[in-house]
C-alpha cells in the first residue's frame, strides 16, 4: 500500500528526520496562503501515488505567494500521468549544494532488509542500478540482530566525509530503518537528502510503501488509504476476495489462480488481443465467486468478450461448470462468452456447457485466446 | 529417487482441525502420502481423518516419529508455525499460507537455514513426487510417474502444465511450487541443484513470472552448473509495471522484475522458453529426443 508524500512526511518528522516544513492544501487559495504564512519562496508539489512527478510537470519552484497561486491553479484537478491531482504539498524551499539517495527496502535474492546509500541522489535510483551501479552502497542487515548505530555511520561515511555529516546522515538512516521494520513496510526511502549551503541536511522527499500482508497489524497504517484514487471496480473485487487488476484491453479474463491467469492474458496478447483484466477468483473456483468475478468484468465498459480460463482439479470441472450455468442464469449476458475448462472431469463439464446460447467452448488455452480475438475483430 | 518427498517421508499437519487442514489431510492420504499426526494446539487427544491430533509439535514428533510437515496455519500465525517445527527438528516444512508479511519470512528463512532445515513456501502449493507422496494441494490425479522435475512458483498454471504433460505420457519424477511471496525459503536455484543430482530426473521445467530476479539467478545456474535440460516458462508479458498480480511476489518495480528480462536472460544462455503452457510438451519431446 502506498501513501502520498505529506503523509510519509508527518511519519518522518515524527521520528526526527529533518523536513523543509511543509503544509498540504486542496486549493489555490489554502496553497496561497501558506505561502504567505512562510513568507519565501516554496516548492508546490503535486499529491499523486505515480512517480516521476518532477518530469511530468507536477513540480513548481516559485518565489511569491501569487506565483504559487498560479503554480498550484495549474497541478490542481490536473491529470498527473493519467491521475487526477487533488492536493498539493507546499514547503518551504531550501538551497542544495548537494544531493543524496538514501532507501531501505528487502532484497529478495539475499531474503535481508537492505539498506542503500548513494550520492547520485535526486534522480531515479533503478536508473542509477543500471547506469552506475558502483554508486550504489548496500549493507545488509542481519535478520535478528537489526541495524546498529555504528554500521549506520560506517554506512553514511560512503557518502561524506565529514564527520558531522556522517553522524546527521547515520542518525536519519537509522530513524528510516526504525520506520521500515516497525511499520512493515516494503519501502521507505528519502530521494533527495539534500546538504544545504549552510551545510543543514534535510529530506526534500518522503516515501513509504507497505507491505500488504501486514496491514492487518497497523490499523493506523490503513486509515491512510484513500479509497478514491483506487479503481472502483479493484476495491470492489477485493471486497469479494477476488484479485482484479484493471487493464486497458476489450477482453475480459476469469481464471482461477494467480499463474494462470497471467499466462491466459499472454496468449490472448500473443494471438493478437489485449486482456481488459487481470483476474483470479481464487482457488475452488465456486459459482459465487465466479458470479462475482463475471459482475465485476462485465463492469468495465470496454469489455467485448469474456474467457473464462478454469482448471478444474480438486474442485472438478463439471462441478466448476454447474457453477457457471447457475452464475450465468443470474446474469444477462450480452457479450460472447469463451470458456475453457481443463483438468478432472473436462469432458463431463464440457458436455454440461455444449449448446448454450452465447457461450464458446474451447478445449486448450490458446484455442479460447484466439476464439476471444476473433470474436472482438469480427 | 525422487527429490525432497519420497515413500519415507513421515508427514505432520499443523493446523490439521481447520478447513483446509482436515480437507487435504483427507486428499493426501488417499493419495497414499503416510499423514502420521497433525497438530492444533489446545486439540491435543482428538483425531481427524484417524490421524491422532496432538499439542505441540514436539509431542508429535516424540511420539509419531514425523520428518516432514506441512502447514495449513493463518497468516498471522503460520511464522510461529515454522519456528516450532524448526525447533522440533523437522527437516523438510512445507508452509502453504497465503498472506504472511515480508519481515517475518525475512527471519524465518533465516532461522530454518541456520537450523538445518529446509522451507518450501510459503504461499505455495506444496510438493509431490507422482506415484509415491503428495504433501500439498494439488490435485493428485493428474500427475503421472516418470523423469521430468517440475519448479513453479505458481499453482494452478503448473497444474495445467502437469496435465498436459501427463495427457501426452510425460511423467514427472517431483513438482515443486515454491511459493508466490518475495521472500521464500527455497529459490528456483536450490530445487534445481536437487533435481540435477536426482538419478530419476532426466529434464526440469521451470515455471517463472514477474517480479524479483529469481529466474534470472536460475539461468545463471543452468548454464554455469547443471547438465541436465532445462525448459522455462515465463507468466506475465502484459503485466503492467508496479500492480501485484495476485502473488504478493508478482510485481514489477522500478523497471526490474519483467518477464522480458527474464525470458532474454534463458535465451542469452540457450535455454529454451515456452511461448505458452501447450508448448512445453514440444519443447520436452524435442530436448529428450536429442538425448537419446
Amino acid at each position: 500500500m502506498k501513501i502520498y508524500e505529506f503523509q510519509a512526511y508527518e511519519i518522518f518528522t515524527k521520528r526526527g528526520i529533518p523536513s523543509p516544513w511543509g503544509e498540504v492544501a486542496k486549493t489555490s487559495e489554502e496553497v496561497k496562503k501558506i505561502a504567505e504564512k512562510l513568507g519565501r519562496p516554496v516548492v508546490v508539489k503535486a499529491q499523486v501515488l505515480v512517480g516521476g512527478r518532477g518530469k511530468a510537470g507536477g513540480i513548481k519552484l516559485v518565489s511569491t505567494p501569487e506565483e504559487a497561486y498560479r503554480a498550484a491553479e495549474r497541478i490542481l484537478n490536473s491529470k498527473l500521468k493519467g491521475v487526477l491531482v487533488k492536493r498539493v504539498f507546499v514547503k518551504e524551499s531550501v538551497s542544495i549544494k548537494e544531493e543524496y539517495y538514501l532507501g531501505v527496502t528487502v532484497d529478495r535474492a539475499q531474503k535481508r532488509v537492505v539498506v542503500m546509500v548513494s550520492p547520485a541522489g535526486g534522480i531515479d535510483i533503478e536508473e542509477v542500478a543500471r547506469t552506475n551501479p558502483e554508486k550504489i552502497f548496500k549493507f545488509y542487515v542481519h535478520p535478528l540482530l537489526g541495524f546498529k548505530s555504528h554500521q549506520a555511520k560506517e554506512l553514511a561515511s560512503a557518502l561524506t566525509k565529514d564527520k558531522n555529516l556522517v553522524q546527521g546522515i547515520a542518525k536519519i538512516l537509522s530513524a528510516l530503518y526504525r520506520i521500515f521494520e516497525e511499520m512493515d513496510s516494503s519501502l521507505v526511502e528519502v530521494n533527495p537528502l539534500v546538504i544545504t549551503k549552510e551545510g543543514s541536511l534535510f529530506a526534500l522527499d518522503a516515501k513509504i510503501i507497505f507491505d500488504d500482508n501486514a496491514l492487518y497489524r497497523h490499523p493506523e497504517i490503513s486509515s491512510l488509504r484513500d479509497l478514491e484514487v483506487e479503481d472502483p471496480l479493484e476495491v470492489r473485487a477485493k471486497e469479494a476476495g477476488i484479485s482484479y487488476v484493471k487493464l486497458e484491453g476489450n477482453i475480459g479474463c476469469i481464471v482461477n489462480g494467480a499463474g494462470l491467469a497471467m499466462a491466459t492474458m499472454d496468449l490472448v496478447k500473443h494471438y493478437g488481443a489485449e486482456p481488459a483484466n487481470f483476474l483470479d477468483v481464487g482457488g475452488g473456483a465456486s459459482s459465487q465467486q465466479v458470479g462475482k468475478a463475471l459482475d465485476i468484468v462485465l463492469s468495465d465498459e470496454q469489455v467485448r468478450a469474456v474467457l473464462v480460463n478454469i482448471f478444474g482439479g480438486i474442485t472438478r470441472c463439471d462441478i466448476v461448470a454447474e457453477g457457471l450455468i447457475q452464475a450465468l442464469s443470474k446474469r444477462e449476458m450480452n457479450l460472447p462468452l469463451i470458456i475453457r475448462l481443463t483438468g478432472t472431469n473436462e469432458e463431463e463439464g464440457r458436455k454440461k456447457l455444449k449448446g448454450i446460447k452465447g457461450i464458446f467452448l474451447a478445449a486448450t488455452m490458446n484455442e479460447a485466446a484466439k476464439k476471444a480475438m476473433e470474436v472482438v475483430k469480427s | 529417487m525422487s527429490i525432497l518427498v519420497d515413500s519415507n517421508t513421515r508427514l505432520l499437519v499443523q493446523g490439521i482441525t481447520g478447513r483446509e487442514g482436515s480437507f487435504h489431510t483427507r486428499q493426501m492420504l488417499d493419495y497414499g502420502t503416510k499423514v502420521i499426526a497433525g497438530v492444533t494446539p489446545g486439540k491435543g487427544g482428538q483425531q481427524v481423518e484417524g490421524v491422532p491430533v496432538y499439542d505441540t509439535v514436539k509431542e508429535a514428533v516424540g511420539d509419531r516419529a514425523a520428518n516432514t510437515s506441512i502447514i495449513y496455519v493463518p497468516a498471522r500465525f503460520a511464522t510461529e508455525a515454522i519456528y516450532e517445527a524448526t525447533d522440533a527438528g523437522i527437516k523438510l516444512i512445507v508452509c502453504i499460507t497465503e498472506g504472511i508479511p515480508t519481515l517475518d519470512m525475512v527471519k524465518a528463512c533465516y532461522y530454518v537455514k541456520q537450523k538445518g532445515s529446509k522451507l518450501i513456501g510459503p504461499n505455495c502449493a506444496g510438493v509431490i513426487s507422482p506415484g509415491k507422496v503428495k504433501v500439498g494441494i494439488m490435485p493428485g490425479s493428474i500427475h503421472k510417474e516418470g523423469n521430468l522435475g517440475v519448479v513453479s512458483r505458481s499453482g494452478t498454471l503448473t497444474y495445467e502444465v502437469v496435465y498436459n504433460l501427463t495427457k501426452n505420457d510425460f511423467g514427472q519424477s517431483t513438482c515443486v511450487s515454491i511459493g508466490g511471496d518475495p521472500v521464500i525459503g527455497s529459490s528456483f536455484m536450490d530445487i534445481l541443484e536437487l533435481f540435477e543430482e536426482d538419478s530419476q530426473t532426466k529434464a526440469i521445467i521451470l515455471i517463472g513470472e514477474i517480479g524479483g530476479t529469481d529466474e534470472e539467478e536460475a539461468a545463471k545456474y543452468i548454464h554455469l552448473k547443471m547438465r541436465k535440460p532445462v525448459i522455462a516458462l515465463i507468466a506475465g508479458k502484459t503485466a503492467p509495471p508496479g500492480k501485484r498480480m495476485g502473488h504478493a511476489g508478482a510485481i514489477i518495480s522500478g523497471g526490474t522484475g519483467t518477464a522480458e528480462e527474464k525470458i532474454k536472460t534463458f535465451q542469452k544462455f540457450s535455454i529454451p522458453v515456452a511461448e505458452s503452457p501447450l508448448q512445453i510438451v514440444d519443447l520436452v519431446s524435442a530436448v529428450l529426443d536429442e538425448r537419446d
